[in-house]
């Protein structure tokens, strides 16, 4: 480096300023340049790729680490006292001694600290020097370099499964279609293939020409945290891996910090728990009570001297002789016993709670129960210091989509056109597959299942007792799509659909009859399936494997297979399903037919589609080789499940995509022709519109068409023209009944979506077109724009059809509810789907019960919403307060919508609702946007101020997820924003039963019992030195030797709590599992409350005046000297304290045995120890030989008997009588505890049955409880089908 | 997560199942209820009764004699005397005559008491120098801090010993006569060394070395604490290596007292000759007080303590009363636990409450 002027240095610094500050950022290639030193580049006020991530640095770690640990009031606290222990006038002992404890917490927390930043100092320097490729002119190649070398204006070379090191400007790829796979699963989490193009207008065919990387530059926005700004579809941003594509080069715009990776990581989230806030407010009781110490003794010590007669020899005077007046000595004195009872503040209780909760964290992570085999994946604990608060949750709310269901969307239902087509056989192939789970569980039941079981072709699928097997039967072992879910979205249950026969009939019918076929209605619905989405195509053989996942190949059969081979086994049931195996082939054989039919009537289209317009030809250039393609060993990868099962039943209609890019969608015909759609926009789902588009140029029609689809609220109010074809009068009703379908759908649970068409005409699109592009250009509300043009687009649209997705419930849903409502949680579901859905999955995991009353709240206007819910408030009161409801439970049930909530949340309804809420059991808020679930949560958790639990896994819950106290994600299907922003995460929703009711329990009483152990602790132990100040005339001195004062605290009983916090068992897990009424102790004040930290105040206080004063009766008037009576005293202070833990701890096993015994050990060994070795040390104690000589009198042991025996007698005699007389739930637990397993499992039922919650009922998924439901004909329209079908296929 | 990177192949996330990590490790779970304590009580209150009993009876044998000589005997003159700082150079003796009733058997210990003199107040036992009094050269002719203001005298020699404790050392002396029923009154011989414990005489408490010279050479320099008839190497008059910080009346005395009311050993009875070989006769004994040390100025009492010990200590019947009570409170405890559990029958059974 030469010298510069610091002048040029400041002109510098400026220029970098405001380059990086431009909202446009002027970019231009280093390789000019390469070579020139760094100031004199032009993007030398970028920062470089290296990333620091670390609080420290090695020089300033001391100065920043204590800045940052004063930040801690009790830090100040504690070195303000240290340092009022160096004015001689208040000092009560030796100036430098004060400084220990606090040096001690300091340094620990320093470790702690250094310990953690070297951690991130390593990954850092792992990550930095990460090899990647940066183009070097000299060199004119890529060469070899490392991460922290890449600058902005680089170019840099990235391979396939490589990880992207900056944000990149993608300019060339080894695709011939420009497009670049990446995947972000570790940025978001999402695991499916996302596209990215090449910058447009850049064409770089061939690597040589290096001309173009000299002269490009280019804009770029400022990074900012909401937006990267335009030509997200050309960005590779930091952190994403290149999947499917062999190497891609790009341009870095951004690097090191200023990458979006880097913007988005918030590091770890803190967040403040209930009982740390009330241990707040009782550390301030414990600083009241040391300043009414401090002020008692500064009080007497006054009344003391003026009690004096004279000066008596013992009164030392100051350096000149001259002693100070009474007030002053008392004023003194309060400082000085300040000093001596500033341990009363619990110094190291901080510490030890954190040591606690990375103990219970520990414990957690490691729960076997909590991890799930089907993706590996253990709870994670992301906030560190909220643990206990899982033990007192009041409200749970959950999302439904993925946290109750598996998020695994099966094509159950569709309707087209106003036909329903009910697709009975799929829906027992799904009833089927439940069953046969793996070999080893068919084995294991070698009779055979009476043949109604699962798969009975009756009618009524509704049976409830069959339903029940099949739960049980899920719930006992894993569900085979659960098995398979390390590819991507696309579990053979999801992707096997067997189509309705009559829906292929109608098929075929349309494909051989009509000549104009391309607008067939059915043609067109399943195009639209096919088209309407964003899933990206990939070949199954190179099906990507999540990176824990393993393969399971040995589970790959086909559903299909698996159910013959239960066939075989349980013999009877042949008869159904040599038709089924068929199938697929059948299927086929269909679209070969046609094909030939086809042939000859139309040229292939290929030719005709190709050539069309410029863009087209990179698609074509694709064709030929897709024709290598089988349907079958495509895959899908869909952002979100629904389109991958959309996609999935379009092919089993013969309608196979087979590939997508971002300019066209290539879907085979079930007539074996390949179409290629040129994509004109893709309008991309929102949670405003709710609803999506593609649009498309018919490659035959060359129309503009349009298909959309979405939620039907969406969709039905932006219905247009009816389908042209169908005019006629009777096709009025299309609508209508599609709508009543639509609504038995979502009675029966079912997800719904609606498929719209439209025809856009030429002259619509051009200047929809200039709109768009304009939006798409723009800089300011881009996105705003963007949905406006979406909007301008997507209306006049002419119905379809619609399908009905089944979202399974996971497995133990019902019975985690259950246990969660048992043991005093409120649970709602606050959902985006319809009503009718909600309530149906709500009635199948048991939310809702059949006998509960159900009030519907749905109103549209704000007049109309408060009279409801004044009429409802006022029933339900009535209803509750009616005696013949007292000895039944609470059973009163809200279902919400979205609008209908708004307005009960606006500010003056909000009281109202809330008080309705409260009453009731479960509440279900169906339609609500991602905001309102916030806004849930929090009126709740304010206005009842309760402990709110919310637990979601998708981004639309993240807000509500931050809003609770306690953010729970689920990692599933939706990605990871979810999990991103929780504070725990989870993988299936019945963790949740383990993490509260156990975890939770267990955190909770922990940690409380400790807290209220360690208040007690430093009060017994201070007050002991209190209680002699009144013998020694207030004046501030110690009997304790103060090393040994110091030891105690941080040493000699510092560990027993904080093992204690860590391991104590109340209650076992059994029995908090199979009796979550147990849980109800933690709620709302649970064990640490007002009384309970009293009581074991006056504990503490009485335990100090016997602990005190029987040794100082049982020495009064001899020649005990200070020292050698202060050394029984703590020794017995000693063994009361770790007693008293003891008759507090719920379980001993081998670590406390060895805790507490050594922790004994430790003491008479250190205090020996020290007894030996100090002769002049630490006057004026000089604890010489004096525990020596007192463990040689037997007057120390007599005294230690009887003063710990009278101490802990009350605490003794409460815990047994109360045991005794009026044993609480715990205690019940524990008795029951102690039985053999047999016994106890029967007597935990009866008590579950005692309580009245717990009859089990059999559950049901799809029967509508509801009594307004009509089972319309329609749904059902060959009730005795099944036999026709039967028929059918044998002959075919 | 650094432990489970080790572990590959499916499931390598998997928590181990161990004991340990699940918390299912065996454990003893006490059960406090009526029944499974009671017998715990009932032992309890038995142990506590029978030691109880045990020591009132040990307790029961020792004997004390306790004679306040503030202004007992002619003792009221000098106690009148000391009110004036102006005498105190005055020297100024006493008697005060007493009887013993009933002889003190065995080991008789001699101790001088004090009332109301509160040796442990902080300032007061800070002001001593530890370094000195173990024998640190430079700690003689520079004392600690701790002893301000009784560092230097008024020439700005260093004290020896420093500090408000040695100064205010209790200067009374004591010579007991018994007068026996018959023959002449005798002196009561007692052992005034071997009064300390023996880590402070031979470890704690040292002179400075000495090479050869004579004690008052070693102290040359330095000045006596300012309440000092004499200086500390001239304590024990008859025994020349009892003086110095080695004196046994000063080390026990440096010895601070817990509290106000104490006593210290002023010395043991020799059971060498007759009539005390068994201990102090029945008959009357006189105390000749040296009679130096100043009370009013904290409204305090002196007094002379005669004792015999036991095996825990001295006349003391706390703490079997202690044990006693103790015993009584379990035993009704226990009763009551018995009742309780009588009437609220076998606990943990009945879940239906």
């Amino acid at each position: 480096m030469t010298w510069r002027s610091p002048l040029a240095l400041v002109r510098d610094a400026l220029r970098g300023q405001r380059a990086r500050e431009k909202d446009l950022r002027n970019l231009a290639s280093n390789l000019p340049y390469e070579g020139l030193e760094k100031a004199k580049q032009p993007n030398c006020y970028f920062p470089g790729n290296a990333i620091k991530t670390t609080k420290y640095t090695l020089l300033l770690f001391i100065p920043m680490n204590l800045f940052e640990q004063f930040h801690r009031l009790a830090n100040i606290y504690f070195v303000g006292l240290a340092i009022l222990n160096f004015v001689p006038v208040v000092s009560a002992f030796q100036p430098g001694v004060a400084l220990i404890p606090i040096c001690v917490i300091l340094s620990l927390t320093a470790l702690k600290d250094a310990l953690e930043d070297f951690r991130r100092y390593q990954s850092d320097r792992k990550l930095n020097n990460t090899p990647c490729f940066i183009y070097s002119r000299k060199e004119q190649q890529f060469i070899k370099r490392h991460w922290k070398d890449v600058r902005v204006g680089d170019f840099v070379k990235v391979v396939c499964n490589e990880i992207v090191p900056a944000d990149l400007l993608l300019l060339h790829t080894s695709d011939p279609n420009g497009v670049c796979h990446i995947e972000t699963s570790n940025l978001d989490g999402e695991t499916n293939l996302k596209q990215r193009k090449m910058m447009s207008g850049v064409c770089i065919s061939d690597l040589t020409v290096q001309r173009m990387f000299l002269t490009f530059s280019c804009c770029r926005e400022k990074p900012n945290k909401e937006k990267v700004g335009a030509g997200i579809e050309s960005l590779l941003l930091r952190g994403c891996t290149v999947r499917n594509t062999d190497h891609a080069v790009g341009f870095v715009v951004y690097a090191g910090h200023e990458t979006k990776a880097m913007l988005n990581n918030k590091g770890p989230r803190y967040k403040r728990s209930k009982l740390e806030r009330k241990l707040n407010t009782d550390v301030i009781f414990c600083v009241i009570l040391l300043f009414t110490m401090c002020l008692i003794g500064a009080l007497g010590h006054f009344l003391w001297l003026q009690a004096l007669p004279g000066v008596p020899p013992y009164l030392v005077p100051d350096g000149n002789g001259h002693l100070d007046s009474p007030s002053l000595s008392g004023f003194y004195m309060f400082f000085t016993m300040i000093i001596l009872s500033a341990i009363l503040i619990p110094i190291s209780l901080y510490v030890s709670i954190e040591l606690v909760r990375i103990g219970q964290i520990f414990f957690i992570t490691n729960d076997i129960d909590l991890h799930d085999e089907g993706t590996d994946s253990r709870v994670q604990c992301k906030a560190l210091n909220i643990t206990e608060d899982l033990g007192q949750i009041e409200y749970i709310f959950s999302d439904k989509t993925g946290t109750l269901t598996e998020n695994k969307m099966v094509f159950r239902r569709c309707s087209i056109m106003g036909t329903e087509y009910a697709h009975k056989e799929n829906a027992i192939r799904l009833a089927v597959l439940d069953v046969p789970v793996s070999e080893e569980e068919v084995i294991l039941n070698q009779q055979p299942r009476p043949p109604r079981i699962g798969w009975s072709l009756d009618t009524e699928d509704s049976n409830p007792e069959d339903k029940w097997h099949h739960h049980d039967n899920r719930r006992k072992s894993k569900v085979t799509g659960n098995a398979q879910s390390d590819a991507a979205f696309s579990s053979l249950l999801e992707a096997e659909v067997i189509p309705d026969r009559k829906l292929l009939q109608q098929i075929s019918r349309a494909e051989s009859s009509s000549s104009s076929r391309n607008i067939d209605p059915y043609l067109d619905f399943f195009l639209g399936l096919a088209i309407c989405n964003t899933v990206v195509v990939s070949m199954a053989t190179a099906r990507r494997q999540r990176v824990s996942g393993f393969s399971r190949s040995d589970q790959t059969s086909s559903p299909l297979d698996t159910l013959s081979s239960l066939v075989k086994k349980s013999g009877s049931l042949q008869h159904i399903f040599p038709s089924w195996q068929h199938k697929p082939k059948k299927n086929r054989t269909i679209s070969e037919d046609s094909v030939e039919e086809e042939d000859h009537v139309k040229p292939p289209v290929k030719i005709e589609g190709s050539g069309d317009t410029n863009k087209l030809r990179t698609c074509s250039l694709h064709t030929p080789s897709q024709s290598a393609m089988t349907p079958d060993n495509l895959s899908y990868e869909a952002e979100s499940p629904d389109e991958a099962a959309l996609v999935y039943a379009a092919k089993a209609y013969g309608f196979t995509l087979l590939a997508r890019t971002p300019e066209c969608v290539t879907v085979r015909l079930p007539s074996g022709e390949d179409l290629v759609f040129e994509v004109l926009d893709t309008l991309t789902f929102d949670y405003n519109r709710k609803r999506m588009s593609v649009l498309v140029r018919h490659p035959i029609t060359k129309e503009y068409v349009l298909y959309t689809k979405g939620a039907d609220h969406a969709i039905m109010e932006l219905l247009g023209t009816p389908y042209t074809e169908y005019l006629s009068g009777k096709q009025k009703n299309i609508a209508a009944n599609t709508q009543h379908h639509l609504d038995c759908y979502a009675k029966e649970g079912l997800r719904t979506l609606c498929f719209t068409k439209k025809v856009v005409s030429d002259k619509a699109y051009e200047s929809w077109s200039v709109n768009r592009q304009r939006a798409l250009a723009a800089i300011d509300n881009r996105e705003e724009l963007v949905m406006d043009t979406a909007v301008q687009l997507e209306t006049d649209l002419s119905l379809l059809g619609a399908t009905g997705i089944e979202d399974r419930l996971q497995e133990s849903v019902p019975e985690t509810i259950m246990a969660l409502r048992e043991a005093g949680i409120q649970v709602w579901v606050l959902t985006g789907d319809k009503t009718e859905t909600a309530v149906n999955i709500g009635y199948a995991c048991r939310l809702l019960e059949e006998e509960d009353l159900v009030i519907n709240m749905s109103c549209g206007n704000k007049f109309a919403c408060t009279s409801m819910l004044d009429c409802t408030l006022e029933e339900v009161r009535r209803y509750s307060e009616d005696p013949r409801n007292v000895d039944t439970t609470q059973n009163i049930s809200l279902v919400i919508d979205g609008r209908t909530l708004t307005m009960a949340l606006s500010s003056d309804l909000q009281k109202r609702f809330v008080d309705l809420a409260k009453r009731c059991r479960t509440v279900l808020c169906c339609r609500v946007t991602p905001l309102q679930k916030s806004r849930v949560v929090t009126v709740v958790r304010e206005q009842l101020n309760v402990m709110t639990l919310a637990v979601g896994d998708g981004a639309n819950d993240v807000s509500m997820i931050q809003a609770a106290n306690v953010g729970i994600g689920i990692s599933g299907q939706e990605g990871m924003q979810a999990v991103m922003a929780s504070d725990f995460a989870i993988s299936r929703f019945k963790h949740l039963k383990k993490l509260l009711l156990v975890h939770g329990h267990w955190c909770y009483t922990r940690l409380a019992n400790m807290l209220i152990y360690f208040f007690y602790k430093n009060v017994a132990y201070v007050n002991l030195l209190f209680w002699h100040q009144f013998l020694c005339g207030f004046s501030g001195s110690a009997m304790i030797d103060y090393w040994l004062m110091i030891f105690f605290n941080l040493f000699f009983t510092s560990v027993p709590p904080i093992m204690f916090g860590i391991m104590d068992k109340d209650v076992s897990a059994e029995m908090l599992l199979g009796v979550p009424e147990l849980y109800r102790t933690g709620q709302g004040a649970g064990e640490y409350t007002f009384t309970t930290f009293w009581i074991s105040m006056l504990d503490a206080f009485y335990q100090s005046l016997v602990c005190f004063f029987i040794p100082y009766l049982a020495y009064r008037d001899s020649d005990i000297d200070v020292f050698t009576f202060g050394t029984p005293l703590n020794t017995i202070s000693f063994f009361t304290i770790l007693l008293h833990l003891s008759i507090e701890i719920k379980a001993w096993t081998v670590v406390h045995w060895v805790i507490m015994l050594g922790s004994v050990a430790l003491y008479f060994i250190v205090t020996l120890a020290y007894s030996a070795i100090c002769v002049t040390c630490n006057p004026p104690s000089n604890p010489y030989w004096i525990l020596q000589r007192q463990m040689a009198d037997p007057m120390f042991y007599l005294l230690c008997i009887i003063t710990t025996v009278v101490a802990l007698l009350p605490r003794y005699m409460f815990h047994v009588l109360r045991n005794s007389i009026a044993p609480s739930p715990l205690v019940k637990a524990r008795h029951l505890d102690r039985l053999d397993p047999s016994t106890r499992d029967q007597c935990m039922k009866e008590w579950r049955s005692f309580r009245g919650i717990a009859h089990v009922r059999p559950f049901r998924l799809s029967t509508p409880p509801s009594p307004t439901l009509e089972t319309p004909v329609d749904i059902h329209p060959h009730s005795s089908a099944t036999s026709d079908i039967m028929w059918d296929e044998r002959h075919h | 997560m650094g432990k489970v990177k080790g572990k590959s192949g499916p499931l390598a996330r998997r928590p181990d199942n161990s004991a340990f990590k699940q918390q299912r490790l065996p454990a003893w779970s006490p059960m406090l209820t009526a029944n499974t304590v009671l017998p715990f009580f009932y032992l309890m209150a038995l142990i506590c009764m029978l030691l109880g009993v045990w020591l009132l009876l040990t307790v029961q044998s020792t004997q004390e004699i306790k004679l306040d000589y503030t202004e007992a005997g002619t003792c009221d003159i000098c106690f009148e005397k000391r009110k004036n700082v102006s005498n105190a150079a005055q020297t100024c003796t006493c008697t005060v005559v007493f009887p013993i009733k009933k002889a003190l058997k065995g080991d008789v210990f001699f101790y001088y008491g004090l009332q109301n003199f509160h040796q442990n107040l902080r300032r007061y036992m800070d002001s001593r120098d530890d370094g000195q009094m173990v024998g640190r050269k430079t700690n003689l002719k520079n004392p600690s801090s701790y002893c301000e203001p009784f560092t230097k005298n008024q020439n700005g020699l260093p004290i020896a010993p420093c500090g408000a404790v040695a100064n205010s050392i209790f200067n009374d002396s004591f010579t007991l006569t018994y007068h026996g029923s018959s023959g002449p009154s005798i002196r009561v011989p007692l052992l005034r060394k071997g009064i300390t414990w023996y880590t402070d005489k031979n470890v704690k408490y040292r002179n400075p070395k000495n090479d050869n010279m004579t004690l008052a050479q070693v102290f040359e320099g330095t000045a006596q604490p300012l309440y000092w008839q004499k200086p500390v190497y001239e304590l024990d008059p008859l025994d020349p290596t009892n003086n110095g910080f080695i004196n046994d009346d000063l080390i026990v005395w440096m010895r601070e007292a817990a509290f106000p009311n104490f006593k210290k050993l002023y010395g043991v009875l020799y059971r060498a000759s007759q009539p005390f070989t068994k201990g102090l006769p029945a008959g009357n004994y006189t105390i000749n007080i040296s009679y130096n040390f100043p009370v009013q100025y904290f409204q305090g009492r002196k007094e002379v303590v005669l004792t015999t010990l036991t095996w825990f200590g001295g006349q003391n019947h706390f703490l079997p009363v202690a044990y006693l009570v103790t015993s009584c409170l379990i035993l009704l405890i226990a009763i009551l636990l018995t009742v309780a559990w009588w009437k609220f029958g076998k606990n943990g059974k009945r879940m239906e409450e």
